[in-house]
């Protein structure tokens, strides 16, 4: 495997919600564009932070690349093989390689089982899916081990999850995803709900399973430094496309979309001095409601450095410099 | 900022019957507020930041809860000892509050105008036409396009910015001396967020207003705070001038929560300097440093005693034994 394989390759992803009643023929009149044409890849071993507000779009991305949803179009193309087209068997085999992390740690365990057949659950559905072999035995070492290497005790296996405290259920959702030896963990908001504290013991976390495995993250959150700490490349989503994506460093060091300009300098830093002398650009408005595809650039309304050809014409991603895309006409001209 | 205090609480205590034992959600907290300052409350969940301030107008459900102790002196009288009805002419009125989740705090069955112009009509004995004007220039003044028209909708026709700044007309519509807001932008996106803080920082140095700002996030409280309080379960750990409490941190508890906040203008991509651990149950706790099994500086003493608050005059204040015998 060479250093620069790609992992997961996303084409064009589209997901459209659709809302409202039936029109006369049966089809739906309305939709939600949730999104909209995203492309982006992931190379091996790397961390793809994807950041952006609410309803932009960030969870319905990784849960289409997940197959939960059925993406309305596009490719998602993991190790060479295009998820949308397998069959539900091939899916299943496919997926072992794919496990997710979800951010309420409280509604994605089920609170009837302890924490140990919560962690041992993947195995058991893909050994009796006569996928994985695995005796009992060796499955409850698998756990322990698990266990043990995600920061909790294995004398915990027998406790449910109301006895665990937020921080240690992110951890048995940690466990759970690992234990399919999977390559690429989808990571959705996994550290938004915890307080400060906890949330570096989990981000300590989550690098050091990625040093000793070789972990290859989508990592989604709204938190800009969190995305900063964690992220190898970044790429901002708005309105249900990606605005700009870009190695870590030089996004932070030098935003190109007038968006994320905004949304980093809008994002408060824990120092005063720092922030007595900070100019803020501060948008107006609120985000779109994403029910109608617009012909021109998502975020033109709220966008101060808009110009004619930004009404009309959608900008797509485009090489500013390398490796960093951005989708705004200040860098390329309309094609 | 002037001198004068206005608000004096002294060791507060609010303490939970219930089944298990007593939480102690307050436990002896004590702070100034000047006119016109702007005072931070920091701290993680459970900490005693919100309930804090329900004690602070009264407003603890009881049972289970009970104000055990302490005194909440505004300008010069104990709120504790109020009546209902001399409690209603100052909540609301002298002082207002505005909550994190702006459509659970707004009646979904009511026009805005109609929550707003009692407000008005109760506290400023307006009638009900002069009080409607002055709610549509309240409104004007947090910033919401056409007024006029917006007066006369329903809170689910606002977006989640938009509701926290009618929030935000109708706390500081009775020109209250104090304005308490309960993680007003934690449940909003960053560009809103800096919107709402834009606002709040802007009317309410314009109208003098005295704000207290609870809060988990540090960087929200180091752009917007003038004193700090660093709360953990239950107690004030750490207090001070905001510039001070960030330059140099005293108590372990504030040194490590600083610490380990990943930084937008520090790419660093070393570990995270995390507290490990996590905060105490605050049921039946013991009297002793209730963050000495996270602490690294952690003494003898601490399991046995909760220590005393070291004075550094000018508000800096630190309760950790690590200082008292230094002193």
């Amino acid at each position: 495997m060479t250093e620069n394989e790609v992992l997961l390759d996303v084409k064009d992803l589209k997901m459209h919600f659709p809302i409202g009643s039936k029109s006369l023929f049966g089809g739906h009149k309305n939709h939600i564009y949730a999104v909209d044409g995203v492309d982006f890849q992931i190379k091996k071993g790397e961390t793809l932070g994807l950041v952006g507000e609410s309803g932009c779009g960030k969870s319905t991305t990784a849960r289409a690349v997940a197959q939960l949803y059925k993406p309305t179009g596009g490719e998602v193309i993991l190790k060479g093989k295009d998820l949308t087209k397998l069959k539900p068997q091939e899916l299943i085999h496919a997926r072992k390689n794919m496990q997710m992390v979800f951010q309420d740690p409280y509604a994605s365990l089920n609170p009837r089982m302890t924490s140990g057949d919560i962690i041992a659950e993947p195995m058991r559905i893909y050994q009796m899916k006569g996928i994985l072999e695995m005796n009992k035995k060796e499955m409850d070492e698998r756990v322990e081990q698990l266990m043990e290497r995600v920061g909790l005790s294995r004398f915990f296996r027998n406790r449910y999850p109301h006895e665990f405290s937020g921080g240690q259920r992110q951890r048995i959702g940690i466990a759970r995803a690992l234990a399919l030896r999977p390559e690429l963990v989808l990571c959705d908001e996994p550290v938004s709900a915890l307080d400060v504290s906890i949330q570096a013991q989990i981000l300590n976390l989550f690098k050091d399973l990625q040093d000793e495995f070789g972990l290859t993250y989508l990592f989604i959150a709204h938190d800009l430094a969190v995305i900063q700490y964690i992220s190898t490349r970044v790429a901002v989503m708005y309105l249900g496309t990606v605005a700009e994506i870009s190695g870590s460093a030089e996004l932070y060091k030098k935003p190109l979309h007038p968006y994320t300009q905004a949304l980093l300098s809008a994002a408060p830093i824990p120092d005063p001095k720092i922030e007595k002398e900070r100019k803020r650009i501060i948008l107006t408005g609120d985000v779109p409601s994403p029910d109608k595809q617009r012909p021109g650039c998502p975020f033109y309304d709220r966008c101060w450095k808009h110009m004619d050809k930004c009404k009309d014409h959608k900008p797509r991603l485009r090489e500013a410099a390398p490796g960093h895309e951005v989708a705004c006409f200040l860098y390329h001209d309309p094609d | 900022m002037t001198d004068e205090v206005i608000l004096q609480v002294k060791d507060l205590r609010t303490y939970f019957h219930v089944d298990e034992g007593i939480v102690k959600a307050v436990d002896g907290v004590s702070f100034n507020l000047r006119k016109g300052e702007t005072l931070g409350i920091v701290g993680e969940s459970g900490s005693g930041k919100s309930v804090t301030n329900l004690s602070i107008i009264n407003m603890i459900p009881n049972p289970p809860g009970r104000i055990a102790g302490g005194e909440v002196l505004f300008m010069g009288k104990d709120l504790l000892k109020m009546n209902i009805k001399q409690l209603r002419e100052i909540r609301g009125n002298k002082i207002s509050m505005i909550f994190q989740d702006p459509m659970t705090s707004l009646n979904p069955f009511l026009k805005i105008s109609t929550q707003m112009v009692e407000t008005i009509v109760l506290h400023q004995g307006l009638d009900k036409k002069a009080a409607k004007e002055k709610a549509i220039e309240m409104l004007k003044l947090a910033g919401i396009p056409a007024p006029e028209k917006r007066i006369d909708q329903y809170p689910h026709q606002f977006s989640g910015g938009m509701r926290q700044r009618v929030m935000i007309a109708m706390g500081l519509s009775c020109n209250p001396e104090i304005l308490i807001a309960d993680e007003p932008t934690s449940a909003l996106d960053v560009t809103i967020q800096a919107q709402i803080l834009d606002l709040m920082k802007d009317l309410t140095a314009r109208l003098g207003t005295a704000v207290i700002l609870i809060t988990h996030s540090l960087g929200v409280v180091a752009g917007m705070c003038d004193n700090l309080c660093v709360m953990y379960a239950g107690r004030v750990v750490e207090r001070g001038n905001t510039g001070d409490l960030f330059a140099e941190p005293k108590h372990p508890y504030t040194q490590g929560l600083i610490k380990s906040v990943p930084r937008l203008d520090q790419a660093n991509n070393d570990r995270l300097n995390s507290i490990r651990g996590q905060p105490p149950n605050v049921i039946d706790l013991p009297d002793c440093c209730p963050f000495y099994p996270r602490c690294d500086k952690a003494m003898d003493v601490c399991k046995r005693k909760y220590p005393t608050t070291t004075e550094y005059g000018n508000g800096r204040a630190v309760a950790c034994w690590l200082y008292t015998e230094a002193k």
